[in-house]
């Protein structure tokens, strides 16, 4: 709180300041003391994890609270004007000029029923004064076009934003919020949905943008990477403050906050082979924070005195402060992570697909697809959104059955239908969901979920399979009284560990995880990545890891199988290809993906 | 490892409150709206007055105890009906008939509705699409024409009756089912058990119906509601109960001529019958709220109500 002063005489930038967003009824507070410069023509990285605040802060920074929520208190100061003081009126007119909004969903942003071209021009014919004298309106738009790096032509112009993919809609999405030349530009999560190739451009013209028009940026992401390739500066949020905030290269060599710290830990790398460590716990839920320091109950270096008062912003280094009584040394995440061991020796092949073509309708989705998962390893299938790495899972598991071509488990072929396998390939070959939200039973007990399967695979008594349960639970590290939640009262990431335990309790052999961190946080996957790596290594689990995320494919799997629109374009051992690529689609994946070092 | 995953067990505390099932939320939500008072007041009142009343009835409801039609008097508030029986005593003895058929029908109309809607969604494929385009063909009746097509084709007796009504009831709660269904049997935890090789009846018994408890409670107090409404419609033309009995929908019918002479004959069934449709639909209406939303439970009321479910 301190430790930011907001400056009075500088103009150009922003400025906020004691910042206060509470629920609307019961005045509980969802985030506060959030303070922070921004200079013009430079970005700012706001990070946090699901529910920290930061996408209630960039609304906020808009004059804009979600239903439920008001803006309390605090300043935001765009070149001096206070976006909170102003009326309605004046707010409605300031959007689009004064401040600019790029949501995650670009899809959602575009209006369906209007041309590209005239959703362009709309915001100048509402903002005349944003274009220089003469210059006519369709001349600013050709303009923006360009610097998104989208050819202006009238077949551009004239399409509908359905006509477009995703990339293109993101950086119509961005011309947009550049086009009537805005001091504040909010972008939330705009590349979650992009592949890393898009996402790279898409973040190249954004920090390009940013300076060419002096405009000052505010990144929300929940992906360090991301951030550390385009952020002047990073604010990470935990529980509804901002717990660490400095220049970017400052916070990715010398991070002091534990939670922060923690981030880095958990975080995947595509270059070095390192165990992950996550945060166990889980964050105070928005507006039921503890008293004192909001990460003291997951926090390793929790003393007694950072219960009583929330600790304030201190420096921990130049510009860099930190929300800890007791900050780690400086060099604290430079050494963290320790080697992933070896795995222990394979013999013979798990798992053989060779040939496999399988359809949607008409559509060919996989054009002979071969690959092996060896016994007791895991096998990672990359690929990006529409690849057909998730189609190859269903049809492995049975959940996809129009397909030809070989499929066998240890010497004998697999049928499509799940119901003309034997009972026991069904039991050996378990498949975990991608989504944690629906691949429970909401009905019924978390003990009851992973039950279920016992019913039908064994004879145990309902005594023994309330025993079994129990020590599944206590395999993906869950607590007994886990058994008798029901699901909704879990978080994402312990309801994905019920789902592995569920497949875990019948004693499978091939585990077939399909995105199962996807739906995740960072924090949370390392802690699912890391069990699954030591139950593989302590049962000879056979895996086959589905991911779009080639950074965590590193600390899991020894193999790894790249897969590009239905074909596999190179597969290897994970250090050989993840270091050496021989394709130039891997090789182009690999360098689009972003880095913990940060470049900016 | 362990002691920090207690510790965060531990913080959490989310009590038993919300162990709840999602039926039982539902059911509360819906009574902390005046909607939701207001109509399960209404219906337990009536319902207590069909059940209670027969025991409270000053006369026998087939006894002559004055002239027809006299109006009300010291004796007989409710005055005598056209053959001079005591109106009071037959609106106290005339609603258990009715409740119990209705409530006979409605229930046999979601049990065999819900059984076809689910088996169409789960089935989906050729199977499905048989059950369903045969719930088509009945719902392009007009439902009160089919019941007397069938009421005056087989009979009149009070089983039939129910048969007749559970009959054009039933693809309507079928198409309802089978729309919340659908969804149901796309989510994961559905396929999970299927892939285990479970036999779909037991899929279905086991993790499909538990998450239809809600949309299932709502259509069938809708139903109940057209149900009463289609009995008493019946009773009024004669179906069902054997004249000296009384019923709601007979009285109406009775003393029609005689309305100038002595109005309660018809009115006093009229309103109770009313406050019963009406209590039922605002107490449907309401759950259907609480389960779904404004917006969309009158989506489901009106889909209902022409049975096509909700969208």
């Amino acid at each position: 709180m301190t430790a930011t002063p907001p400056s009075v005489t500088r103009t150009s930038g922003i400025v906020v300041s004691g910042l206060v967003v509470e629920t609307a009824r019961h005045h509980v507070p969802v985030v506060a003391d959030v303070a922070f410069e921004i200079r013009s023509g430079t970005v700012m990285g706001l990070v946090g994890e699901s529910g920290s605040g930061k996408s209630t802060v960039s609304v906020a920074l808009l004059g804009h609270a979600r239903r439920g929520l008001r803006i309390a208190d605090g300043e935001v100061r765009v070149d001096g004007q206070d976006i909170l003081a102003m009326t309605e009126q004046e707010l409605r007119r300031s959007r689009g000029r004064l401040v600019s909004y790029v949501p995650q969903d670009p899809a959602s942003s575009l209006n369906p029923g209007l041309r590209v071209g005239s959703q362009l021009t709309e915001a100048l014919t509402i903002h005349p004064d944003a274009l220089a004298a003469g210059q006519p309106a369709l001349a600013r738009v050709h303009e923006v076009l360009d610097e998104v790096g989208l050819a202006p032509t009238r077949q551009l112009l004239d399409s509908y934003p359905h006509q477009l993919s995703g990339g293109q809609q993101q950086r119509v999405a961005i011309a947009m919020a550049f086009v009537c030349r805005p001091r504040l530009i909010v972008l939330d999560e705009p590349t979650t949905g992009l592949d890393v190739t898009t996402q790279r451009r898409v973040l190249d013209t954004v920090r390009q943008l940013t300076q060419r028009h002096q405009v000052a940026s505010v990144y929300v992401s929940h992906d360090l990477a991301v951030v550390a390739g385009i952020a002047d500066q990073t604010a990470v949020m935990y529980a509804g403050r901002i717990i660490e905030s400095g220049p970017t290269a400052e916070i990715f060599r010398s991070a002091r906050h534990p939670y922060t710290a923690g981030l880095f830990r958990a975080a995947p790398s595509a270059r070095r082979t390192t165990l992950l460590v996550g945060i166990e716990g889980r964050p105070p839920r928005p507006g039921r924070w503890p008293q004192g320091c909001g990460f003291a109950s997951r926090c390793p270096q929790a003393q007694d005195d950072c219960l009583p008062a929330v600790p304030s912003l201190t420096s921990v280094g130049p510009d860099h402060v930190a929300r800890c009584l007791h900050p780690l040394p400086s060099d604290a995440i430079a050494h963290a992570n320790p080697p992933v061991p070896p795995s222990p020796g394979h013999s013979g092949s798990a798992l053989a697909v060779s040939g496999l073509v399988a359809h949607y309708g008409s559509t060919e989705v996989l054009h002979g697809v071969d690959l092996t998962v060896p016994a007791g390893c895991c096998t990672a299938v990359v690929g990006e959104s529409g690849s057909g790495k998730t189609t190859l899972a269903r049809c492995i598991a049975g959940l996809h059955q129009v397909w030809r071509g070989k499929l066998s488990y240890a010497g004998t072929a697999l049928d499509p239908l799940p119901q003309r396998r034997s009972e026991d390939e069904r039991r050996v070959l378990q498949y975990v969901f991608q989504n944690p939200y629906a691949s429970l039973n909401p009905r019924t007990s978390v003990g009851a979920n992973i039950e279920e399967p016992l019913r039908y695979f064994t004879a145990l008594s309902a005594r023994d399979r309330r025993e079994r349960v129990l020590r599944v639970l206590d395999d993906v590290a869950l607590s007994a009284d886990f058994a008798d939640r029901m699901p909704d009262q879990l978080s994402g990431g312990e309801r994905q560990r019920v789902a592995v335990g569920r497949a875990l309790s019948v004693d499978p052999e091939l585990l077939i995880c399909d995105e199962i961190t996807s739906a995740l946080d960072v924090s949370v996957q390392a802690l699912l990545v890391e069990q699954l790596r030591r139950l593989q290594h302590e049962r000879g689990l056979s895996m086959l890891f589905i991911t779009h995320n080639l950074a965590v494919v590193r600390s899991i799997a020894q193999h790894v199988v790249v897969v590009s629109r239905g074909s596999v374009v190179e597969q290897g051992p994970v250090e050989h290809v993840l270091d050496n690529p021989q394709h130039p689609y891997t090789i182009q994946l690999l360098a689009d993906l972003p880095h913990l070092e940060p470049t900016a | 490892m362990t002691v920090q995953t207690l510790r965060s067990g531990r913080a959490r505390n989310d009590g038993p409150a919300r162990r709840r099932g999602a039926l039982r939320r539902t059911l509360t939500a819906a009574l902390s709206t005046g909607r939701g008072r207001v109509g399960l007041g209404l219906m337990l009142l009536i319902i207590a007055l069909a059940f209670i009343g027969p025991y409270l009835a000053p006369n026998d409801p087939t006894m002559f105890v004055g002239p027809p039609y006299a109006p009300p008097s010291h004796g007989l508030p409710l005055g005598t009906d056209d053959l001079g029986r005591d109106v009071l005593s037959r609106l106290l003895d005339g609603g258990w008939y009715l409740l119990l058929v209705a409530a006979a029908a409605t229930a046999a109309a979601v049990a065999v509705g819900a059984m076809a809607g689910v088996i169409a969604a789960y089935r989906q494929g050729r199977a499905g699409g048989a059950i369903m385009r045969v719930t088509d063909v009945f719902l392009a009746f007009p439902q009160i024409v089919f019941v007397l097509l069938l009421v005056s084709v087989l009979g009149a007796s009070t089983w039939l009756l129910i048969v007749a009504v559970a009959i054009v009831q039933a693809p309507q709660v079928a198409r309802v089912v089978y729309g919340a269904a659908q969804d149901v049997c796309e989510r994961d935890f559905v396929k999970a058990v299927a892939l285990w090789g479970v036999p779909p009846r037991t899929v279905i018994r086991r993790q499909v119906m538990p998450s239809l408890t809600t949309p299932l409670a709502v259509e069938g107090g809708l139903r109940l509601g057209f149900s009463i409404i289609l009995i008493s419609g019946l009773n009024f033309l004669g179906f069902g109960v054997q004249p000296p009995n009384p019923s709601w929908g007979v009285m109406v019918n009775e003393n029609l001529l005689g309305i100038r002479a002595n109005m309660w004959g018809v009115i006093a069934p009229a309103i109770v019958l009313a406050l019963l449709a009406v209590g039922t639909n605002m107490f449907a209406d309401s759950l259907a709220r609480a389960a779904f939303g404004a917006e969309q439970a009158e989506d489901f009321v009106a889909g209902s109500a022409l049975g096509v479910g909700p969208s």
